[in-house]
């Protein structure tokens, strides 16, 4: 699904310039939004890096006790994934920012987005890896036995070397789910990029500019984490035979 | 500090909550109609024979992919009416929903459509049928019932998504749980509903679209 040819990716930064460039030319008041929008996007770089972490944490610590832990582990993951999945993303950010502090948890606004978007994600990337990890050839669970490896270093050593590069696409695909997401971090009060656009709209009225380069903004990041994540699934895959892997 | 569950504020909110429930689910329906619609369009239009068409339609699909749902709802209800073009919040909200995921679904119908096998097309050209009607009695009933699973993935992805609105104030399940709360200082009970309606109803239609699956599976088995 996410194959995409070369030129794709040169029709973007095609009609990225091209945007890019009209931006410039005919809205020259870009440069007295720049730096406040830039400090925004700060804020949105950290979520999303913060919130990547917690996912990928998460997403290991469920997928494994879902597949290797006791019945109670199993229990806690399965509800943890469904739980996160099934209720939406704004919701568990509310939540986690209006109702926790009557639990006595009060956590920071900050502290809230990356949990929340990183829980939320991990509960997707969870089921990734699960089905990486159960996309490898049953032979090599069998052949690590005949070789007579533990089962954690099974695991460790031959399964998810191999599992790892089933899951890089579909996890730059989640990060740039996360990224959109960080957007919500706005309705906690916390000055993203989404926060600084709608301050300045209401300050300076001049909407069009504002929401256009912010639209831009996200693209760029965005395109970031798609070649940073191609880069990784190029190296990933070195020394792999290939078409076993995809 | 103690915590307790307010049963009687609980009943008390729940036919409000259950009336902006209605809202949501208004949304829901005409935002996915709005997407499978436009979703179809754009995945022919990347099937176009002029090279333009689909790499014009291709870009836009990655813009609004890559950009979140929040600020494109934003673009629509505050930068259109600079175009000329004034939207309700619900319009507004709806639009950007339907139109966001009809990239997505666009996604799904392509691969329908790609699995559909090369000689129905040319037996279609060899009966001499013209592209419209290749498409609309010959590939397109091939291609969506089997990704039929796949879009309704999406609709209950969209229907997630809608507390979105509640930002462009569209008084939805979101935005009325924050009002009721904001009223009575109570957060816990709002708040935690809406989490628990979301839960329910995507558990309920996971298991619906599990069903739809294996059904159409048991219908399609033998030819594919």
């Amino acid at each position: 699904m996410q194959e995409k040819p070369i030129q794709h990716r040169l029709v973007i930064v095609g009609i990225l310039s091209l945007m890019a460039g009209f931006a410039v030319v005919t809205y020259s008041s870009f440069r007295e939004f720049l730096p406040e929008l830039l400090r925004g996007a700060l804020v949105t770089i950290q979520v999303t890096l913060g919130g990547a972490m917690v996912a990928v944490a998460a997403a290991l610590i469920a997928a494994v006790f879902k597949m290797y832990g006791s019945l109670f582990g199993r229990w806690l993951a399965i509800f943890y994934i469904e739980v996160f999945r099934g209720t939406s993303a704004l919701v568990q950010l509310f939540w986690m920012f209006f109702v926790l502090p009557y639990f006595g948890i009060t956590l920071e606004p900050f502290t809230v987005g990356v949990l929340a978007l990183g829980l939320n994600i991990g509960a997707y990337g969870a089921e990734v890896i699960r089905g990486a990890i159960q996309s490898i050839d049953k032979g090599q669970w069998e052949a690590a036995t005949a070789l007579n490896l533990s089962r954690m270093q099974t695991l460790r050593r031959i399964i998810l070397p191999q599992a790892f590069v089933v899951m890089i696409p579909p996890w730059g695909n989640l990060f740039i789910e996360l990224l959109k997401g960080t957007a919500l971090v706005s309705m906690i009060t916390l000055g993203d990029l989404a926060f600084k656009a709608q301050q300045l709209n209401q300050n300076t009225l001049r909407t069009v500019e504002i929401f256009s380069l912010v639209l831009i903004m996200y693209l760029c990041l965005a395109m970031i984490i798609t070649s940073l994540m191609r880069a990784l699934e190029r190296r990933a895959s070195r020394g792999l035979v290939r078409g076993r892997a995809s | 500090m103690m915590f307790e569950w307010d049963w009687n504020y609980t009943w008390e909110i729940l036919p409000i909550l259950g009336e902006a429930s209605l809202v949501t689910l208004q949304a829901t329906l005409l935002g996915f109609v709005l997407a499978a619609v436009l979703g179809l369009a754009f995945a022919l239009l990347r099937m176009s024979r002029l090279v333009y068409i689909r790499w014009i339609t291709t870009a836009i699909i990655e813009f609004i992919r890559s950009t979140p749902l929040l600020i494109q709802i934003f673009f629509l209800y505050y930068v259109m009416p600079e175009f000329g073009l004034t939207l309700d919040a619900m319009t507004a909200g709806i639009l950007a929903l339907g139109v966001h995921y009809a990239c997505y679904c666009s996604e799904v119908y392509r691969a329908g459509l790609d699995n559909v096998p090369k000689g129905q097309w040319e037996a279609a050209i060899a009966l001499n049928l013209s592209p419209y009607a290749t498409l609309r009695n010959v590939i397109i009933p091939q291609a969506i019932p089997p990704v039929v699973p796949a879009l309704s993935n999406y609709l209950v992805a969209l229907f997630k998504e809608t507390p979105l609105l509640s930002a462009i104030a569209v008084l939805e399940l979101m935005q009325t749980a924050k009002i009721l709360a904001s009223e009575s200082f109570q957060y816990t009970e709002p708040i935690t509903l809406v989490g628990l309606y979301f839960l329910v109803f995507s558990l309920i239609s996971a298991a619906l679209s599990r069903q739809l699956e294996a059904w159409l599976n048991t219908r399609h088995g033998g030819s594919r």
